[in-house]
């Protein structure tokens, strides 16, 4: 089979993609989704705050997936469910397998990467102890709440506080179950500030920062976890020990972009972000390889994916329009002081839209700092903000204008105290 | 009224059932767990030792070595993966080469073939990855990597296929002498027998003061290790050791028999025998020790961490014969106990035989066939038993690649599994990175099914360890 564009993962990355494929032009496209519905990880996000930004309203996490379905099913865009890609050769060769159409492969002209990502698990903390049923991951508890109507547990410790965690809590409390704590190794959460608020404090649970689990008590089920104080190094603090009695342990302990796939295909990827290193057009080491989503670097919020993947979307149809650029000037695009990554990572002026939005991560809280873009050793922007915190994507804008005939090769995006 | 009962579905009570369904005999095995293959046989190195190890004339040298030699043909019969990937044992400091003689003589003299002693150099050109400081090594190249479930289950059903009935939640409470044999109290019901095996691993020095005066000790000596991502699993393409000690073999580096790459195991004695906890201690002492054979240990890159219990007995040695008139033993099987498992159950199906005079059942198959597993098969191969069985076109569990035909199969075949952990250890769905968090749900639903239960009476494992604990408010409405 031949596709000019395939697009991998019908969540709120694909379904985006492939509608701003199409409209840019993009013909024979094919979105693939492992699941049985499109939407991903949506589905089970039942709770509010969705598409404030791109509807001006707030919508539940399935609902906001409605609206993109709904948008692909009016442009007549193929996609298939139940369909798991096996393998990306460097050639854009995708195979698949699914009940319905066995294995095969599809040569693809171009193709977009929109897997998302995966929880942290438990080994990966290596947390000793034995190793009971009551373990989970938020998001697969999300999962058996909200889309299997089942309850993990009673009483429930949290350890992490990304935002997964944090929307677990209340919704566990709201099933009615008991949540005793939420343990947070940083000394900041990783969530959104409002998720902090509405799902913690307006409960009543308690935030623990600079804590961790220690130890998980119990063979058959979780009877119970140890839980520590860490020093600023993360070691746990002998003597602050303290033990609670529970059922669940819940992981809310990080997200890792899911490209097992992309690494197949020969796409580099960035040590910082566990993403591939991408350009201007979202376009990978591997020309005609696009990514976009939380396979790229993980958000926080939908709307900023669903925005990427429309720049992803749009990128690959000018490509397959246009075939592979002549590779005009490149200017890299470095974090400093403060700024662990940006997205993308080079630019060139020739391929940018007229506004590109770069986007990154700071790496601890800083508040009253400045965040400053350098072309070259210039200066050209300069931002006060309140606040910055690692749990709080941030994006500044450059202008196409600016960019061309530019007499630097770098831009360097930092915070600064003054 | 068995003829023979074995006491505990560990590695190497089932390759005596298997051997002793070779006979014309009824056979019974008493499991006190809900599946094969849950105690020291599911948390191991899961390496086929060359023999260079044991003390020459021992039981643990006799039954290594003989061991290592049958693999090949076990796993063939049994279909389960084995690989001769060689070992290296490694010496750090010019004083301790002597010890790396002493142990390649004492190979020789076990009967173990190829065993060459290496430079640093020469074994850094072998496994680029080696840490510098390696000064020498001593190389066996019959060394091997297995799967310790499978070899355990391709017993199992190779047994239950052949005639041998399994019994579990079964664990022996009381042995009684009868006129006839033993009478064997257990939680579901008494067993009268002709004979009994003794295989009960951790516990067999209480199964064996249950029926005959104290004779031996066994203390549960902990061993905890670090598993790691597949993209590691190149790290070392040899099982790499260090030089060994009183305590054990001490800490490996190897690739596993999947593509993992496997760390540990630590030694220390505990008093629980069910004590498989891991501990910070212990995590921490494996990534040290495993960071003097490797450059690098690729600590970001673990998946999971186990504590398994060896069944270190005060003997010294195998415990393996008739301890009492049809109270058979084979005990203390400590490393190379999975090595040697094959062996062991030779030679204890013998003995039993010889000594109830059973005859040969001419009707024996040794064959068992795996769990098809689509990763292992060739894109045609995988096109058509999708075709023949849709099941296997639907993909449960993302990391391992493993479709609902391998779960549904590993489920309704011999001895099928019960639980998420039967399931995982048949197939290896949830045995990958994200370490079950996408597939624990649609196992659960598939389990569920199949066994014609309720989602919420599935169970990770033993009793107790129900996964979820009810419904929702709206109770599965949700969608």
């Amino acid at each position: 089979m031949k596709k000019d564009l395939v697009i991998i993962g019908g969540g709120p990355a694909g379904l985006a993609a492939a509608e701003a494929a199409v409209l840019a032009g993009a013909r024979d496209v094919l979105l693939l989704e492992r699941d049985v519905r499109l939407g991903g990880i949506l589905n089970q996000c039942i709770h509010n705050g969705f598409g404030l930004h791109t509807f001006k309203e707030e919508l539940t996490g399935p609902e906001y997936a409605a609206r993109f379905e709904a948008r692909v099913r009016a442009l007549s865009i193929e996609y298939k469910l139940g369909a798991m890609v096996l393998s990306i050769a460097p050639d854009r060769t995708v195979t698949v397998v699914s009940r319905e159409d066995g294995l095969y492969t599809i040569e693809a002209g171009a193709i977009i990467l929109a897997m998302g990502c995966r929880e942290r698990s438990r080994g990966a903390l290596n947390i000793p102890g034995f190793r009971p049923a009551g373990v989970f991951s938020a998001g697969t508890a999300q999962r058996l709440v909200n889309m299997e109507g089942y309850m993990p547990g009673r009483e429930v410790v949290i350890l992490g506080s990304g935002d997964i965690g944090l929307i677990m809590a209340r919704r566990m409390t709201l099933e009615g179950a008991k949540v005793r704590v939420v343990a947070e190794l940083q000394p900041y959460s990783g969530g959104l500030k409002r998720n902090i608020v509405q799902c913690l404090d307006d409960y009543g649970i308690p935030l623990k920062l600079s804590h961790t689990v220690t130890e998980i008590h119990g063979r058959e089920r979780v009877t119970g976890v140890t839980i520590s104080a860490v020093d600023k190094n993360f070691k746990p603090i002998p003597g602050s020990e303290e033990f609670y009695s529970c059922d669940t342990l819940l992981l809310s302990v990080g997200l890792i972009p899911e490209n097992e796939l992309s690494t197949g295909a020969g796409v580099q990827l960035s040590r910082v972000t566990n993403g591939p290193v991408v350009n201007e057009s979202l376009e990978t080491s591997v020309p005609g390889i696009f990514a976009c989503g939380n396979v790229l670097h993980v958000h926080d919020l939908v709307d900023y994916v669903s925005e990427e993947a429309a720049a992803a979307g749009r990128a690959a149809a000018a490509y397959l329009a246009q075939g592979e650029r002549a590779a005009g000037k490149a200017i890299a695009v470095k974090p400093a002081g403060g700024v662990r990554y940006t997205v993308p990572s080079t630019i060139r002026p020739d391929a940018m839209p007229d506004a590109l939005t770069v986007r990154f991560r700071v790496d601890n809280i800083y508040k009253n700092r400045f965040v400053s873009v350098y072309f070259g050793e210039e200066r050209v922007q300069h931002r006060k903000k309140t606040v910055l915190a690692p749990g709080e994507m941030e994006q500044i804008v450059l202008k196409k204008a600016d960019l061309t005939d530019a007499a630097f090769d770098t831009i360097t995006i930092c915070t600064e105290v003054e | 009224m068995y003829d023979v009962t074995v006491i505990g579905a560990g590695v190497i009570g089932c390759a005596i059932a298997r051997e002793l369904a070779r006979y014309r005999a009824s056979v019974c095995v008493l499991e006190k767990s809900e599946d094969v293959c849950t105690g020291t046989s599911k948390a191991n190195s899961a390496i086929v030792h060359g023999g260079f190890d044991a003390e020459s004339g021992t039981k643990k040298a006799e039954m290594n070595v003989r061991g290592n030699a049958m693999m090949t043909k076990i796993s063939q019969e049994l279909d389960i993966p084995f690989k001769r990937n060689g070992a290296l044992v490694l010496c750090f400091s010019e004083s301790e080469r002597s010890g790396l003689e002493t142990l390649c003589a004492r190979g020789v003299k076990n009967g173990v073939e190829g065993l060459r002693i290496l430079s640093g150099d020469e074994a850094r050109q072998m496994e680029p990855n080696l840490s510098d400081a390696v000064c020498a090594a001593l190389y066996c190249p019959s060394s091997g990597i297995v799967c310790p479930f499978e070899l355990t289950l391709g017993f199992a059903e190779n047994a239950a296929d052949n005639g041998v009935e399994f019994r579990f939640e079964s664990g022996v409470t009381a042995i009684a002498r009868t006129a006839s044999g033993y009478r064997l109290e257990t939680d579901t019901g008494a067993v009268e027998t002709r004979a009994v095996v003794n295989a009960a691993g951790v516990c067999a020095d209480l199964v064996h003061d249950l029926a005959l005066p104290h004779a031996f000790s066994i203390t549960p000596r902990a061993g905890e290790y670090c598993l790691c991502d597949k993209s590691v699993g190149g790290l070392v393409s040899k099982t790499i050791f260090q030089m060994p000690s009183e305590r054990g073999k001490g800490v490996l580096v190897t690739p596993t028999v999947h593509g993992n790459l496997l760390l540990g195991p630590t030694a220390s004695d505990v008093e629980d025998r069910a004590f498989t906890a891991t501990t910070a201690q212990g995590l921490g002492d494996v990534l040290q020790t495993a960071a003097l054979s490797v450059k690098q240990v690729p600590a970001r890159q673990i998946i999971t961490s186990f504590s398994g219990l060896r069944a270190h007995g005060d003997t010294g040695d195998f415990v393996l014969g008739e301890s009492a008139p049809g109270f058979f033993e084979a005990a203390c099987i400590e490393s190379p106990g999975l090595t040697s498992a094959p062996a062991i159950g030779a030679y204890m199906a013998q003995l039993v035989a010889e000594t109830l005079g059973l005859e040969e059942n001419a009707d024996f198959n040794p064959i068992r066939h795996g769990v098809v597993r689509l990763n292992d098969l060739s894109p045609a191969a995988r096109a058509a038993k999708i075709r023949e069985n849709p099941l296997y076109g639907s993909i449960v569990c993302r990391c391992e690649t493993v479709s609902e035909g391998e779960i549904v199969d590993s489920i309704r075949r011999t001895l099928g599994a019960t639980t998420l952990d039967g399931v995982k250890r048949r197939t290896r769905a949830g045995m990958g990175r994200c370490q079950a968090g996408f597939c624990t749900p649609r196992v659960l639903d598939i389990l569920a099914r199949e066994l014609q239960v309720p989602v919420t009476a599935v169970r990770k494992n033993a009793r107790g360890s129900e996964v979820l604990v009810g419904k929702t408010q709206k109770g599965g409405a949700a969608l």
